[in-house]
């Protein structure tokens, strides 16, 4: 199967990610719209590890699942202690900065 | 199968780095297994001592004839050196302002409004996990300019991000907004960094290189494809922009700069900036330099932009802190007119603008510190009139230092200004350089609007009052005014040294 393909793929998740973080309210599904766009990059890692035939590419998809890991334990506790203040996790409660 | 070959680190190279890294560890440990009441002054120890001994041992190394470590994946040439030993300044003269406590909540966890938290605010006890987040976002500031790879830059900008995050949110006053600019700064910069990061992926696969050396040989090759060039730089850049708070990723800033505690402000204001920027240099300066035709017309577009924006909006803001963070956004476009320039000239204009920029908004948040009332700072700009009345100490220090911001000469700004349009008139964006001077002057308009209000308006009788600073907070004020004097009035000998040693290892 040509590996373009899970290029395409990857852009489609991406896409997706990227679409989610901008319309969807709940802090939560945002968070989790912004993991799906980093997978699609490893995604995309990957694949081009396969195209040029050496396995930096999947070394940096490695790298990327640890990251995102820390990113998790550093987020929810943020959304966590927003949503035990306000009692809501939509990110369009939280706007008391505005000029 | 071939042979496992050990690598080579080169421990000497990295020290700085590692430096700060230990540090914060044992900050760790001391946040385990030391008392409360040892632990504000054994942290503010430990983190002092180990910025200060990186930046001793940074000294030490500046002449190193290696210029790679880890195999290639950091580069330690002389323009690292001296992003390093600004950050490492400038992260010294912060945590001076960060030493303050009064700033800080005491139980991050605890509910605002609640029984743990009235009860932790009476205990009298203090937050100390503030110092170990600290020295972890210095270390990966420090790594970031460094970085030679795809792979250690994305671990580098995650490292000065995620405590950044958490940091914004300890404010101990104002706490809704403090936690609401953590979650805008979280989202909005793991955003980013998915952007950064799928850039990486099609620039590894146009090169089939993760080292920035191996991309650079591609674009001068140019022999991979070129859609994935493109794509790459543009997702890739976007992450920076993001990072540098450039027009139109700038939305964070003044949420950010207005909800997070002052200090951090502070921190984070000077310190991400000249790393983001010195990877940014790094990036555009090396790997993609030949393929300048690519990315150079939307890069000044963007610091036309952001120029603009940044001077017009800042003169509609009614908070001393948004203010800031919208001239910040205007001084991210005039340094991008340096990455743009692309010569030798830029380069050290750059590093000059940003150690001068840096530590000068350190100063300014530093006095931001300073004017209280009943509940807290004073960020509104109403309540600063006749400041000067008040304590012409700090109403002559913030002066000083819009000065600078705006660039008026005798200050460290007028000669990081002068010295950034002449790099990039030199390179021949000579429309760049009127954008830039013009929006200098609508720039210059806001600053001294400031100084006015606080110099010749009376003051109103509204509980606003200028505190008498720790000692710490004091030296930290009188050493930025005394370096955004002297780099005004004598600029000569950081110039020269940061001529001679600002160089990328290609």
């Amino acid at each position: 199967m040509n590996p373009a393909n899970y290029l395409y793929v990857s852009a489609l998740l991406f896409t997706i990610g990227a679409i989610g973080v901008v319309v969807r309210r709940n802090a939560i599904v945002v968070f989790m719209c912004v993991e799906l766009m980093l997978n699609a990059c490893n995604l995309a890692f990957v694949t081009f590890a396969r195209i040029n035939g050496n396995l930096d590419g999947q070394v940096v998809a490695f790298f990327t699942m640890v990251v995102a890991a820390c990113e998790v334990v550093v987020g929810l506790a943020i959304i966590v202690t927003i949503y035990r203040s306000r009692r809501s996790a939509s990110v369009d409660d939280a706007s008391l900065l505005k000029r | 199968m071939t042979d496992f070959i050990v690598p080579k680190l080169s421990y000497v190279q990295l020290s700085p780095i590692l430096i700060v890294l230990g540090g914060a560890l044992i900050g760790v440990l001391i946040e385990a297994f030391l008392s409360r009441k040892v632990r504000p002054i054994a942290q503010l120890t430990i983190t002092l001592g180990s910025l200060i001994l990186a930046l001793i041992q940074l000294w030490h190394i500046r002449h190193e004839s290696s210029l790679t470590a880890a195999m290639g994946s950091v580069a330690i040439d002389g323009a690292t050196i001296l992003m390093q030993g600004s950050i490492l300044l400038i992260a010294i003269l912060a945590v001076a302002l960060i030493a303050d406590n009064e700033h800080f909540t005491v139980l991050a966890a605890a509910v605002p409004g609640s029984p743990e938290e009235r009860d932790s605010l009476q205990s009298g006890e203090k937050l100390t996990e503030v110092f170990p987040l600290t020295l972890f976002a210095v270390a990966g500031m420090l790594l970031f300019p460094a970085s030679n790879d795809l792979i250690t830059l994305f671990v580098a900008l995650e490292m000065l991000s995620l405590p950044l995050y958490l940091m914004a949110g300890l404010s101990r006053r104002r706490r809704l907004m403090s936690q609401e600019a953590a979650l805008k700064y979280f989202l909005l910069g793991a955003f980013s960094s998915a952007f950064f990061l799928f850039g990486a992926a099609y620039l590894y696969g146009y090169s089939g290189s993760v080292s920035l050396a191996g991309i650079r040989a591609a674009v001068v090759g140019g022999s991979g494809n070129d859609v994935f060039l493109l794509m790459g730089i543009a997702f890739l850049s976007i992450g920076l922009l993001f990072k540098v708070g450039a027009v139109p990723f700038h939305a964070w800033t003044p949420d950010v700069y207005q909800g997070a505690p002052t200090p951090i402000t502070a921190f984070m204001a000077a310190a991400t900036k000249v790393a983001a920027f010195g990877a940014m240099l790094r990036i555009f300066y090396t790997s993609l330099a030949n393929a300048n035709w690519d990315w150079r017309p939307m890069m000044s577009i963007i610091a036309i932009i952001t120029m603009l924006f940044g001077s017009v909006v800042a003169i509609a803001q009614r908070d001393v802190k948004r203010m800031l963070a919208y001239s910040s956004i205007a001084h991210a476009g005039f340094l991008l007119t340096g990455v743009i320039a692309l010569n030798k000239s830029g380069l050290d204009a750059s590093i000059f603008y940003l150690f001068a920029y840096g530590v000068a908004t350190v100063g300014a948040f530093g006095v931001v510190t300073l004017v209280r009332d009943s509940s807290g700072e004073v960020t509104d700009l109403n309540k600063w009139a006749g400041l000067a009345k008040r304590s012409p100490f700090a109403a002559t220090l913030f002066a000083g230092f819009l000065l600078a911001f705006a660039g008026i000469p005798l200050t460290s700004g007028f000669i990081g200004k002068f010295s950034i349009f002449s790099a990039a008139y030199e390179s021949g964006n000579k429309s760049l350089v009127i954008v830039g001077v013009l929006s200098s002057a609508i720039a210059a308009y806001f600053y001294i609007r400031v100084i006015v209000l606080m110099f010749f308006k009376d003051a109103a009788d509204d509980g606003t009052s200028v505190i008498i600073p720790s000692i710490l907070t004091r030296s930290t004020l009188i050493i930025t005014s005394v370096i955004t004097i002297l780099l005004g009035v004598y600029p000569a000998p950081l110039l020269n040294f940061i001529n001679s040693l600002a160089s990328f290892v290609r």
